[in-house]
C-alpha cells in the first residue's frame, strides 16, 4: 500500500519538534472583551444577530454553569483554567460572512491552502496536484471555521439540489430556525456537564447539517476547525440531523498554531438519527499537542453524543486522536430506537507529555439494540493514555448486545496506558463481551523490520499502522492515506 | 568477501561467541553445522546487528568495510540479509505492504530508483510464482498464521526481492516438507552468483544435497572448530558432534 510507504516518507522528512500546522495567520480580528460574564454572552448573541429565544437559552446555560464545578474524575492533570483570562469570541475583521469565495479574505484562503484544505470549488473538483496532508478531495464539501466563525461553506448549491442543508450553525439559526430550535440541546442538554454547559452559553459557530427523509447525501461533508487567535477559546457547536432513511458521512479536522500558552477547545457535537437513518461521523484531531517539554498545546474538552432516536437507526463514530495536550472526550450513542446500532472506532495516540482520557458510552434503551467498540491506544514518550468506556442496558432493553475490544500499545517505558470499562446491565438478556490487551512493540519485531532495511522510526510507523488497521478502515477512503502519514508523524521522536 | 576475526559476543553477561574466525570469499557458499546451543543463531544475529548481543572483541568486515558499527538497516542497505530461524509476525501489516516498504527503503538507500506500485506488483508476482507462493497469501498480515514452511518460503521471497550480497540463512530448511525443501533450495540456488556470498546454517545434510556448499564448518561452543569441503557434512551425519565435545542432541 503506497500510504504506508508515504508514512515512512513523511517520517523521514519531519524535523523533531516540528508541528506542521504551527504557523499563525496575521489577520486583524474583532474580539469580545476578555473574560466571561452575562454581558459577554449577550455580546456574542448580538454579534450573531440571534433571536431572543436563543439568547435566553444561552443565558440559562451561563447561569447554570456558574453553579457547576470542573470535573476531576478523568485521569488528566493540568493547572486550573482561569476562565476570566480567555477571549470568548474572535472573528477575522474582514468578515461579515461573505456570499462567495471571491469575497473571502485572501489571507484566509491562503491559510486553508497552506493547511491543505483548498476552498476553491474548482480546485477541489479538479484535485490539486502534489497536495498533501488534508488534501483536496474531489466531492467533499467543507465548512471552514476560523476561530469563532465559519468563513465559508463550499458546495452549498449542489447540496441544496439534493435537499441537503449544510451551513454554519449561525446561518441555520436564521434560515432554518424551526429545525435548530427543535434539535439544539436535544441530545446534549444545556445542563449536561461543565464544558457542554459552558459551550451552550458561549458557542460561537460550527456546522449544521440536515439530510431530508430518504436522501443519501451525495458527497462527504466536512468541517475544518482552526484556532488562530491567542488566548482564545474555541467553542463550536455542531448539529447533524439525518431524517428517516437518510444517510450522511461527515468528517471533522482540526489544527492550531504552536503557542506557548494552552488553548481551550470545548466543543459540543449532537447527532440525531431518525428511523432507518445512518450517520457516520469521523474525526481526525490534530490540535497542537505542545512541545517536547510539555509546554503549550490545546486542552480539548469535548462532548459528542449521538441519539439513535428512530428504529433501526445507526450512528458510527470513528476518531483518530493524535493532537492536543489534553484530550477529554467520549463520543457516545444513545440507542433509543428499537434495533438501533452504535459504533465507536478509535485510535488515540499520545506522545511527549500528552494526556488522553477518552472512550465512549453506549446506552442501550431500546430493544434489540447493538453496539461495537474498538479502541486502540498507543502511548509513547512520557504520555498517559486512558480508555474509559461505559456500556449500559436499561431495564427495557431486551437483547442488548455489545462487543468491546480495547488494545493498548506501549512504546518505551516512560508512558502509561489504562483501561477503565464500566458495565451496567439491568436487563438479564443483555450480552456484553469485553476484550482487552496491552502489548509493547517488541525489540524482535523492530529488529526484524530493520534487518529488512527500515529505519527504527519507519519500523515503528509500520507496526503501529498495522496495530490500528481495523479502525482506520472505517475512515472514509479519502482520509486513510493521510491518517497513516499523520500517525507516522505523531510518533516522531518516540524512540531514541 | 566476509572476514570474521576473533569475534566475541555475549548476551546478558553470558559469553556465546568465543573468538570465532571465518572467511567467506565472494561468490562462495559456506555451510555451518553444529550442536544446539553452540551459537549459530547468535552469529547470524551479530552479523545482522541485533542489539541484544554485545560484541566485546573482534571484527567483521564485509568487502573490506567494518560493519559492526552499523545499524541493522544500514547493514541491510550494504547487502546483508538474514533469513530468520523464527520469522517475526507483524499483525495488521499486509505482507505485500511490508515487502514493498522494505524493498523501496533498501533501493532508496542504495541510490536506486524506487519501484512504482505496478512495477513492484509485477516483480513480486514473478518471484512468488517461482517459489510457488500463492499470491493470496501476500494479502495476509506478515507471517501471522503462516505455517512454519510458509514463513520460511516468505523469507526466501524477501531475500530474492532485496537482492542482498551477503545471505545468511538460519535453519531455513527446518520445518519444510520434501517438496518445499526442493523449491526453497532452487530459490536459493537461483541467487547463487559470483557477486554473492552465502552462509547456510543447517542441521541436516539433506539440504546440502540441493545447495552444494563450497565449504562446511563445524561450530562448537562459540568457535569454528573444524572446516572441510562438502563431504564433511556427510561425515558429520555419521559421527555426530561427540568429538567436538557436543552432547548428542
Ligand atoms: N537471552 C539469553 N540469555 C541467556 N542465554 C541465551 C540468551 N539467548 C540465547 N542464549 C544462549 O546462547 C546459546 C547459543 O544460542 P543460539 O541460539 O545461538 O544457538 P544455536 O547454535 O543457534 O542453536 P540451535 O541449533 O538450537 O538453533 C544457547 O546456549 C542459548 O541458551
Ligand atoms: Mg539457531
Amino acid at each position: 500500500m503506497p500510504a504506508v510507504e508515504e508514512t515512512v516518507e513523511r517520517v523521514r522528512e519531519i524535523d523533531v519538534d516540528k508541528y506542521k500546522y504551527g504557523f499563525s495567520t496575521d489577520i486583524e480580528s474583532i474580539k469580545a472583551p476578555k473574560g466571561l460574564s452575562e454581558d459577554i454572552v449577550r455580546f456574542i448573541s448580538a454579534k450573531k444577530g440571534e433571536p431572543q429565544w436563543l439568547l435566553d437559552w444561552r443565558l440559562e446555560a451561563y447561569r447554570r454553569w456558574l453553579t457547576m464545578s470542573e470535573p476531576e474524575w478523568a485521569n488528566v492533570h493540568y493547572p486550573k483554567i482561569d476562565f476570566q483570562e480567555l477571549y470568548y469570541y474572535a472573528a477575522p475583521k474582514s468578515m461579515d460572512k461573505p456570499k462567495s469565495l471571491d469575497e473571502v479574505d485572501p489571507e484566509l484562503l491562503a491559510t486553508y491552502e497552506k493547511l491543505g484544505i483548498p476552498l476553491s470549488e474548482q480546485k477541489v473538483l479538479a484535485g490539486v496536484e502534489g497536495a498533501e496532508l488534508g488534501t483536496a478531495r474531489p466531492g467533499v464539501a467543507v465548512d471552514a471555521v476560523f476561530d469563532s466563525v465559519s468563513v465559508i461553506t463550499t458546495f452549498q448549491k449542489e447540496l441544496e439540489k439534493a435537499g441537503v442543508i449544510f451551513c454554519s450553525i449561525s446561518e441555520a439559526v436564521k434560515t432554518h430556525p424551526e429545525l435548530v430550535k427543535k434539535y439544539l440541546g436535544s441530545v446534549v442538554p444545556t445542563s449536561d456537564n461543565y464544558y457542554a454547559t459552558l459551550n451552550s452559553a458561549v458557542f460561537s459557530d460550527g456546522s449544521f447539517v440536515y439530510i431530508p427523509e430518504g436522501v443519501r447525501c451525495p458527497m462527504e461533508l466536512s468541517t475544518y476547525f482552526r484556532i488562530n487567535e491567542k488566548q482564545t477559546g474555541q467553542f463550536e457547536r455542531t448539529l447533524i440531523i439525518a431524517d428517516k432513511g437518510a444517510y450522511v458521512s461527515y468528517l471533522e479536522g482540526c489544527t492550531a498554531p504552536m503557542r506557548d500558552e494552552n488553548q481551550l477547545h470545548a466543543a459540543v457535537v449532537e447527532l440525531v438519527a431518525l428511523d432507518d437513518a445512518e450517520i457516520k461521523y469521523s474525526t481526525v484531531q490534530n490540535w497542537y499537542p505542545g512541545n517536547s517539554e510539555g509546554q503549550g498545546g490545546v486542552y480539548n474538552f469535548v462532548t459528542k453524543r449521538g441519539d439513535c432516536r428512530g428504529k433501526n437507526s445507526k450512528i458510527s463514530w470513528t476518531q483518530v486522536e493524535t493532537g492536543s495536550a489534553i484530550t477529554w472526550k467520549y463520543p457516545s450513542c444513545i440507542l433509543r430506537g428499537d434495533g438501533s446500532r452504535g459504533e465507536f472506532y478509535s485510535v488515540a495516540i499520545s506522545n511527549g507529555y500528552q494526556q488522553i482520557d477518552s472512550g465512549t458510552k453506549m446506552i442501550h434503551l431500546g430493544k434489540n439494540t447493538s453496539s461495537r467498540i474498538i479502541s486502540k491506544g498507543i502511548s509513547a514518550g512520557h504520555s498517559n493514555n486512558t480508555y474509559r468506556g461505559l456500556v449500559s442496558a436499561h431495564r427495557k432493553a431486551s437483547n442488548a448486545r455489545n462487543f468491546t475490544a480495547c488494545d493498548s500499545l506501549l512504546i518505551g517505558d516512560q508512558c502509561g496506558a489504562h483501561t477503565v470499562p464500566y458495565l451496567e446491565a439491568k436487563n438479564s438478556t443483555a450480552v456484553f463481551e469485553h476484550e482487552a490487551t496491552t502489548s509493547k512493540i517488541s525489540d524482535d519485531q523492530l529488529f526484524y523490520c530493520m534487518q529488512r532495511g527500515l529505519s527504527e522510526e519507519e519500523a515503528i510507523a509500520l507496526i503501529v499502522n498495522g496495530f490500528v488497521r481495523d479502525v482506520l478502515q472505517h475512515l472514509p477512503m479519502e482520509f486513510m492515506a493521510e491518517t497513516q502519514r499523520l500517525i507516522g508523524i505523531s510518533l516522531e521522536g518516540s524512540v531514541g | 568477501m566476509l572476514e570474521i576475526k576473533n569475534l566475541h559476543a555475549r548476551i546478558e553477561e553470558k559469553e556465546i561467541l568465543k573468538g570465532l574466525d571465518l572467511t567467506i570469499p565472494t561468490g562462495e557458499v559456506h555451510a555451518i553445522m553444529g550442536p544446539n546451543g553452540s551459537g549459530k543463531s547468535t552469529l547470524a544475529y551479530v552479523l545482522a546487528g541485533n542489539e541484544n548481543y554485545e560484541v566485546t572483541e573482534g571484527s567483521v568486515k564485509w568487502n573490506g568495510e567494518e560493519i559492526l558499527d552499523m545499524e541493522p538497516d544500514e547493514r541491510a542497505a550494504t547487502g546483508v540479509f538474514l533469513a530468520f530461524q523464527y520469522p517475526m509476525e507483524i499483525p495488521g501489516v499486509a505482507t505485500m505492504t511490508f515487502l514493498r516498504t522494505a524493498v523501496n527503503a533498501v533501493r532508496k538507500a542504495r541510490g536506486m530508483e524506487e519501484y512504482s506500485t505496478p512495477e513492484f506488483m509485477k516483480v513480486v508476482r514473478e518471484k512468488a510464482n517461482e517459489l510457488q507462493i500463492n499470491p493470496e497469501m501476500l494479502k495476509r498480515p506478515l507471517n501471522v498464521g503462516f505455517s512454519g514452511g510458509e514463513k520460511k518460503r516468505n523469507e526466501i521471497l524477501q531475500m530474492s526481492l532485496l537482492e542482498p550480497s551477503l545471505c545468511v540463512l538460519d535453519e531455513t530448511d527446518s520445518g519444510l516438507d520434501i517438496d518445499a525443501l526442493r523449491i526453497v533450495a532452487e530459490g536459493v540456488n537461483a541467487l547463487r552468483s559470483e557477486k554473492r556470498s552465502m552462509l547456510v546454517i543447517t542441521h541436516y545434510q539433506r539440504l546440502l544435497n540441493y545447495i552444494v556448499p563450497d565449504r562446511v564448518h563445524v561450530m562448537a561452543d562459540g568457535k569454528v572448530v573444524r572446516s572441510g569441503d562438502a563431504d564433511l557434512a556427510l561425515e558429520l551425519e555419521e559421527t555426530g558432534y561427540a568429538e567436538f565435545g557436543g552432547k548428542a542432541a
